[in-house]
């Protein structure tokens, strides 16, 4: 039975693929997940930018310019509260019981569905800027730039979507893993640069917000699409995607074993 | 499926090899101290039951669930330790379908094929294979949220066999089985036992444990109580029947007790409020006759006098004193009169 390694990584990337497969079906299947998702953000872009944008005050330039490639980010912050209504969905109705059982690592089942939400996320970025686009957005920074900056705004997404992975797996069933994310993705998504511009906030708040994640990557994506210094934020917004893939790629693989104990 | 028999030199191997098994939830004790040795090739039932524990020792064994302490050897391969290896030869299913209604029941069963790695094609001729054999060729590329309870139950079933697992774990198999699945699951369960493959399953009733398997255990409140093949299970505990009799008079009831005793195989019981006594025994129609004569010597009148095959609730009160069902649903033993001994 001594297979050498070598097999056993083609097995394990088999896997990935076939849980991958099974989780993008769903998507184009059930037409809606998506289709509803793309919706909500694309009222809240229009609401957001129109409602309040002309009370907020960014230095200058239009509302749209600072306020979308902030958005983007939101929309994969937003994304990864999805993944744990999935997973939560597949451990209520025993399939995580049937893949526990499979000769497969518990890497490969979770790998499947975040490569998935990948996919979803790109899938979304690409509807905001078409959306935004046609609101007067304009990259000002030339394609290379805007293309590293999705690149990163999706590995961020990743990065959540392992939180998502932990909450989906850890809670009882769907109705909680939806309300269990909202707990923690609206703090990230106001209380950062995203929307305002830190210094309009109070002193303490401006605390929070200089430590959330979700700064240096809405910084960065920011400098990416219309010019201006990177170096920093796009250092904290690595750093914090390791951490956070670290932390919570450990907690989900414990839990995923430990699942019903 | 080859139809090379095997002869039963061949299957004396420990097929699961478990031994002081114990786990608990929080202050409830699910397993307690639990031993059991089954050789490969055996149908084995484990009797019990809801709540008595059945299910986390399917867990257990299927590596879902680790025991606090004590092991399990399930093909010769540690459950917490070579929980991966023991992942490759088994298959499980549980108490319900396990399947994904988005998919299709083709894409459904491949997908489960290719995760026991079996390839693309191998899995896809294997898919078609078992979509045939359990009648579900005609839906094969329907969504399975169109399938009926039946077929999803025929369709996990399925998905479990994919693989040709040495050892197939199937917990209360027949719950929610319309008639035609439940035949077809008997074939299956047949059919496994062959080429030395095990078959592991769970059921709270002792009509199927004796129909299916060729070894059963007793289980209640996390302890095997009794294993052993099916007939030295009737001869401990209760015999292949059921004797009921009603006296008219239920003030003779101690004494019609102390008169029958000892023509039980197991407990005899007697309920003071209905004047019935019931009589655990081997070959119970033979006992008839007597049983007239000795109450009649006494002047006890029978009002009725039956004879049904055991319930698990009649094995259980012969054993522990207490029915199966007492706190779950304090059932009553239900008369069936005038049914024969099968």
């Amino acid at each position: 039975m001594n297979i050498i390694t070598g097999s056993s990584i083609m097995n394990s990337l088999s896997d990935i693929g076939v849980m991958t497969r099974r989780n993008m079906l769903r998507y184009i299947r059930l037409p809606q997940l998506l289709v509803f998702n793309a919706l909500l953000n694309v009222v809240l872009l229009l609401l957001f930018n129109y409602v309040f944008g002309g009370a907020i005050q960014t230095g200058g330039i239009a509302y749209i310019q600072y306020f979308l490639p902030g958005f983007m980010v939101q929309t994969v912050v937003f994304g990864s509260t999805q993944t744990s209504v999935g997973l939560s969905e597949d451990l209520a109705k025993g399939m995580i019981d049937r893949f526990r059982s499979l000769p497969i690592s518990r890497l490969a089942f979770i790998t499947g569905r975040v490569i998935t939400d990948a996919v979803r996320y790109a899938v979304l970025i690409t509807l905001m800027i078409i959306v935004g686009s046609i609101m007067g957005f304009r990259f000002e920074n030339g394609i290379m730039p805007v293309l590293s900056g999705i690149g990163l705004t999706i590995l961020f997404g990743i990065a959540l979507t392992w939180v998502g992975v932990f909450i989906g797996i850890s809670v009882k069933d769907v109705e909680t893993a939806q309300v269990a994310g909202f707990v923690w993705v609206f703090p990230l998504v106001f209380a950062s640069s995203l929307y305002v511009p830190i210094e309009t906030m109070p002193s303490w708040l401006q605390v929070f917000s200089n430590i959330n994640p979700v700064t240096p990557m809405v910084d960065t994506m920011r400098a990416l699409s219309l010019g201006g210094s990177i170096s920093a934020s796009l250092w904290k917004t690595l750093a914090w995607d390791a951490a956070i893939i670290l932390i919570f790629l450990t907690l989900a693989l414990r839990r995923y074993k430990s699942i019903g104990q | 499926m080859s139809n090379a028999t095997n002869s039963n030199e061949v299957c004396q191997n420990a097929s699961i090899d478990i031994k002081g098994i114990n786990k608990s939830y929080g202050k409830l004790q699910a397993l307690n101290n639990v031993d059991l040795v089954i050789e490969q090739g055996t149908v084995f039932a484990l009797l019990g039951p809801n709540g008595s524990g059945k299910t986390t020792l399917v867990r257990i064994l299927t590596t879902l669930l680790r025991p606090d302490s004590g092991s399990a050897h399930v093909a010769g391969y540690d459950v917490v330790r070579e929980a991966h290896s023991v992942r490759s030869v088994i298959g499980l299913a549980g108490q319900y379908p396990a399947v994904d209604e988005i998919l299709t029941g083709k894409e459904n069963l491949e997908m489960i094929g290719r995760l026991y790695h079996l390839g693309k094609s191998v899995a896809r001729a294997r898919a078609k294979e078992l979509l045939n054999r359990f009648d579900l060729a005609e839906a094969a590329n329907r969504q399975v949220k169109t399938f009926s309870g039946g077929m999803r139950r025929r369709l996990d079933l399925a998905a479990t066999l994919i693989a040709r697992p040495s050892i197939l774990f199937l917990d209360e198999p027949t719950t929610g089985l319309d008639p035609r699945s439940r035949l077809g699951l008997w074939e299956v369960i047949a059919a496994q036992a062959k080429d030395c493959n095990t078959v592991f399953l769970t059921t709270q009733y002792l009509e199927e444990a004796d129909r299916l398997a060729n070894k059963i255990a007793i289980i209640d409140k996390g302890r095997v109580l009794r294993q052993g093949t099916n007939q030295e299970l009737k001869e401990c505990c209760g015999g292949d029947t059921l004797i009921k009799v009603r006296i008219a008079d239920s003030n003779k009831i101690s004494k019609a007790s102390d008169v029958l005793e000892d023509l039980a195989a197991g407990k005899l019981v007697s309920y003071p409020d209905t004047g019935e006594i019931t009589i655990p025994a081997i070959n119970g129609p033979s006992l008839m006759p007597e049983i007239v004569r000795r109450l009649d010597a006494h002047n006890i009148i029978i009002a009725e006098l039956a004879l049904k095959p055991p319930t698990l609730d009649d094995v259980f009160l012969s054993i522990t004193g207490h029915t199966a069902l007492e706190n779950a649903e304090a059932k009553q033993n239900t008369h069936i009169t005038g049914r024969d001994d099968k």
